[in-house]
């Protein structure tokens, strides 16, 4: 038996792929859910074999939702139109049913899905990285804050700081850490706002009083709330750069 | 073609009147330089007629061939030629027509030169109000050109504006039409029914045409029986309409795009149950019409209020209106407002 969660937003999007489940005995839907937030407490909750995941819902889209999750669970992704989506879908070699699908289309996914159960959360993963470039995720960044998730605007964005395999979002509320890499959210954000001042540090230019030298060929960004920047001499560079300097 | 201004009647009367006040007044002089009346019409009918051809033609050879920049000196130099052949021509026709009388061939003599400067003077006069005429006949198709060319890109990018708005709504509608004819055939059908009639009222429309506020109410019912059915019983509209503004004209599919914002906005990005609510009033000579939903500022500031629907919005009231301010949003509490003023032409 496997066990399976349907995650959208529109109640008959629901029931057409519970409709189309009853073809498969083996698996059970074990919850449905209409966002992201219920999705993800139920992901953690049940750790289904199966997901079936629309993409554009309420709150938080599915890619971001998928983010959060540390262990990515196999996922069909459901959705209507999303040019970006299919686009990653298919560059990820990723089966995903396009609305409407019929049972002949739902059960190819399955057999699909049964076929590379263990190749289905990797390429979910790499999925993920492309996903995040989206032009609509590059406006936010969302976090998890133990059993919370916030939601960033990148505008109210300090600083990044690399730590390890993590990255500290430094934001008016404290900092907050995500799983991803500095050259993911240099690729991710936009480069005219935000700028790798140094290899541990990406800088929001709109956050910088003045930036004054430090020790021989380095520089030091002063923030408006205080934070100081390091900014190497490539860095200083880029800055000069974007600022027009 | 471009028309020649003597192709316009008031103009070719007036042309007429000051050849004939040409003519009587130089008749006059020469009488009264002690020429015989007889004589004096005959020489001023002949210079002046001559005159009169010169300046047809340079009237009509200005409409195949308008100067422009450094060419003004060839035209100069045509008034001048034209004047000197015309000089000749009169000096000889003059001294055939009236040498019989005494002392005319001395008269004709010392007035070649007064003759010479009153025709160049006037025949540059005439060169270059054609010129100035043509030019303008010229400015105006071209800006007739212009206008036409905006209109056509206007038309296509508002087609366009229409267009990028339908197809995520299309294909969940039919998802949902597809869940549907499972379980509830006759509610299947009866979306596929209003789906059909939505799509018709946006295919059929202009969207140059205007509607009554009534109309596009009906419409706008369409649109929200079926995300009714799409999100179940999540979504809610309250409508309220002062009375008598019934009648009152906007573009067409104005609100489907600013309502569907508004559900947008409200319904995915709040979990609850959302109430969409719309008031239609008349401000100074306004139609004001207000959609109001619920939003989540936690999570809704990074989108910063508007989306690729209000913008349309916005490109389309401009192109319609030439004015900006006539879609604003405003959020307060929990509740987003989006107000839109549509102008009552006429």
């Amino acid at each position: 038996m496997s066990k399976v969660i349907i995650i959208d937003d529109e109640p008959l999007a629901r029931s057409i792929v519970k409709e189309f489940l009853q073809k498969h005995p083996q698996l059970e839907m074990v919850q449905e859910c209409n966002d992201g937030f219920d999705g993800l407490k139920a992901i953690q909750q049940h750790q289904p074999d199966l997901v079936f995941l629309d993409i554009q819902m309420p709150k938080i889209t599915g890619f971001e939702m998928l983010e959060l999750i540390d262990q990515p669970p196999a996922v069909i992704f459901t959705t209507a139109f999303d040019e970006f989506a299919i686009r990653a879908f298919e560059a990820h070699a990723i089966d995903y049913l396009l609305k409407p699908f019929n049972q002949e289309r739902f059960d190819k996914a399955i057999a699909k899905w049964n076929e590379q159960r263990s190749a289905n959360a990797e390429k979910t993963q790499d999925l993920l990285e492309s996903a995040s470039l989206s032009p609509a995720q590059s406006q936010r960044i969302v976090v998890k804050n133990g059993s919370k998730i916030k939601i960033i605007p990148v505008h109210d964005v300090f600083y990044l700081e690399a730590a390890d395999d993590y990255v500290k979002i430094h934001t008016p509320e404290g900092y907050f850490l995500k799983n991803k890499t500095m050259n993911h959210f240099e690729q991710a954000l936009d480069g005219q706002q935000f700028v790798r001042s140094h290899r541990s540090y990406i800088v929001n230019v709109q956050q910088i009083t003045r930036i004054d030298p430090y020790e021989k060929d380095n520089h030091v960004a002063i923030l408006r709330s205080g934070a100081k920047v390091p900014v190497s001499r490539s860095g200083y560079g880029k800055l000069k750069e974007v600022l027009g300097l | 073609m471009t028309k020649s201004p003597l192709a316009i009647t008031k103009f070719r009367i007036i042309f007429i009147i000051c050849w004939l006040v040409m003519m009587g007044d130089n008749a006059m002089v020469l009488n009264f330089f002690g020429l015989p009346l007889k004589a004096a019409i005959i020489d001023s009918a002949i210079c002046n007629t001559l005159l009169l051809l010169v300046c047809l033609l340079v009237m009509n050879t200005l409409r195949y061939y308008l100067p422009r920049g450094q060419q003004y000196i060839n035209v100069f130099s045509l008034c001048l030629f034209l004047t000197i052949a015309w000089l000749l021509l009169v000096n000889l026709l003059l001294k055939l027509a009236l040498g019989k009388y005494e002392g005319y061939n001395e008269l004709l003599h010392h007035s070649l030169s007064i003759r010479f400067s009153i025709s160049f003077l006037l025949l540059g006069c005439v060169t270059m109000i054609s010129i100035l005429w043509y030019n303008q006949l010229e400015q105006k198709e071209k800006d007739e050109r212009k206008t036409d060319a905006e209109k056509l890109a206007k038309e296509a990018e508002l087609f366009k504006l229409r267009q990028q708005l339908q197809p995520h709504f299309l294909f969940n509608s039919l998802n949902s039409i597809n869940a549907l004819i499972g379980s509830r055939p006759d509610e299947a059908r009866k979306m596929v029914q209003q789906l059909s009639d939505f799509l018709r009222g946006t295919i059929k429309k202009e969207d140059t045409q205007w509607v009554s506020l009534q109309e596009e109410l009906q419409y706008l019912q369409l649109y929200l029986d079926i995300e009714k059915v799409r999100f179940g019983n999540r979504l809610s509209t309250e409508i309220e309409i002062d009375e008598g503004l019934e009648s009152l004209k906007l573009p067409a599919l104005l609100l489907q795009p600013i309502v569907e914002n508004a559900i947008k906005f409200g319904l995915y990005d709040t979990t609850g149950d959302t109430v969409i609510r719309l008031y239609a009033s008349k401000e100074e000579n306004n139609l004001v019409i207000r959609v109001l939903n619920p939003f989540d500022p936690e999570t809704s500031s990074p989108r910063q209020g508007t989306g690729f629907g209000l913008k349309s919005v916005q490109r389309r009231l401009y192109l319609l209106f030439a004015r900006t301010d006539l879609l604003t949003t405003d959020a307060k509490q929990n509740i987003f407002t989006t107000i839109v003023k549509i102008p009552q032409i006429g």
